[in-house]
């Protein structure tokens, strides 16, 4: 057993864990924040992508001993004060999901890339996504939601566009 | 999917890990980026009783130009090299075949030294590494000692590493005033990965190819030389009849795996298209 204490979404958790214990499996079952969804597990779909230390990572390849005094930041993390996030308003606004099974992945290497780069053209918000995959949307209107988040984040006006 | 139950240590230090090693013996692995091991892992193909942790160490990072030199800490991410200024400046084909490896998650764990003592049968740098002729310095107990390119891969998912040495810098030489080094890929259309991949170097001097290394990677065990292909090309001034004479003899010098993903003829086709490729872009570079 290891004992790690990670920061995450800003609040501090010691817990005792399997070394071999996933970054996953210990965000869902130990602190019971599912919202970080298990898809392929293989480290191909982007459904568990949360970021680790201002990194993007899959975290299902992730080991969570390794995550010893990091920051971790999930889908849960992004709302404040009730208020959602600009990318999970502009994935409302956009309809940019479907089923929603991808969209938590979506949002994080969303999130990732945009502190990387604020004005993104659609050529790299494809490329930026290219570790995500969804099976229902087509990513168009996802593409459109992360370019009204960025938008928004950029603190110019938006509206959602007709899809 | 969990992998098999293991024992985790994080080393700080090059000297940490090396004792930690030496400590555990064979059944110790060695882990960085982890996106070949925890798999394997995971899918119980590996399962090491102890996984010695050297992510993020100081002592393995690090990009310098010396002189001719560019060397690379093993433990540099893909990442920080597709977007390291000096290494886009110093040997570009390095930086556009890490930028191109998997995805940006992927990319933010993955390390160039993982790669090269990795070995996968489809690993991208493997053959850009051999192309461009570098070295590895490899890290013991005992001291270092250096590796050439074309003694380190021995055979599929093995090196000439010994399991009680550390990869610690990779070294590549600095691209010259009349040389070019390309990688072209035919890519798995789902996971990204080579079906075949290409590298080449080549040397201009007053009109004629005067070195020439091409490495294939993806079509074999483990990423291999094409002398055959080489010496076609040396001494031509390297123009589209000699590029396709010596295309065609890409491939020449391997052996060959064929799967589920592509037959062994498909990739004894494709490696001369994609050597081809690669040839023309590197000349087009020394020319340049």
């Amino acid at each position: 057993m290891a004992r790690i204490t990670v920061t995450v979404n800003g609040k501090s958790h010691t817990s005792d864990v399997e070394d071999r214990t996933l970054l996953v499996h210990y965000l869902r079952e130990q602190l019971n924040l599912t919202g970080t969804h298990i898809g392929c597990d293989t480290s191909q779909c982007g459904a568990c992508v949360v970021v680790v230390d201002g990194n993007s990572v899959k975290s299902c390849t992730t080991l969570a001993a390794r995550c010893d005094h990091a920051s971790v930041t999930t889908i849960e993390g992004l709302a404040q004060d009730g208020n959602l996030h600009p990318l999970q308003e502009g994935f409302w606004e956009c309809h940019g999901l479907q089923c929603g099974f991808c969209t938590p992945g979506m949002i994080m290497s969303a999130y990732d890339m945009l502190q990387q780069n604020p004005n993104p053209t659609d050529d790299e918000v494809r490329h930026g996504l290219e570790g995500n995959l969804c099976r229902c949307t087509g990513y168009h209107n996802i593409v459109r939601a992360v370019q009204y988040a960025a938008a928004k984040m950029r603190g110019e006006e938006v509206s959602a566009p007709n899809v | 999917m969990i992998p098999a139950a293991f024992q985790y240590v994080k080393a700080n230090s090059v000297a940490e890990a090396l004792v930690l090693l030496q400590q555990h013996g064979e059944d110790a692995k060695l882990v960085a980026g982890g996106h070949s091991l925890i798999p394997a892992m995971k899918l119980r193909l590996s399962q090491p009783s102890v996984l010695i942790d050297i992510a993020g160490m100081a002592d393995l990072k690090g990009i310098a130009v010396n002189g001719a030199e560019l060397t690379i800490g093993a433990g540099e991410t893909y990442h920080a090299i597709a977007t390291s200024a000096a290494v886009k400046q110093a040997c570009g084909v390095v930086a556009a075949c890490v930028g191109q490896i998997g995805d940006i998650q992927v990319r933010n764990c993955g390390t160039i030294g993982g790669a090269l003592a990795h070995s996968d049968p489809a690993a991208d740098l493997t053959a850009v590494f051999l192309a461009l002729g570098g070295k590895v310095t490899a890290q013991s107990a005992n001291g270092s000692r250096q590796i050439a390119a074309d003694d380190l891969f021995v055979s599929m998912l093995t090196t000439a590493l010994d399991s009680g040495e550390i990869l610690a810098k990779v070294t590549v030489p600095v691209l010259q005033k009349g040389q070019g080094a390309a990688y072209a890929k035919l890519k798995h259309p789902a996971s990204r990965y080579a079906i075949v991949g290409v590298a080449a170097m080549v040397t201009i001097s007053n009109g004629v190819v005067t070195a020439a290394r091409v490495a294939v990677t993806g079509a074999g065990p483990q990423a291999v030389r094409q002398a055959s292909c080489e010496n076609a090309l040396i001494g031509s001034n390297g123009d589209a009849a000699a590029v396709k004479a010596a295309a065609a003899k890409a491939g020449d010098d391997m052996d060959y795996l064929g799967d589920i993903h592509a037959s062994e003829e498909y990739r004894r086709a494709m490696v001369q298209v994609y050597a081809a490729r690669a040839l023309n872009e590197a000349l087009a570079q020394a020319r340049a």
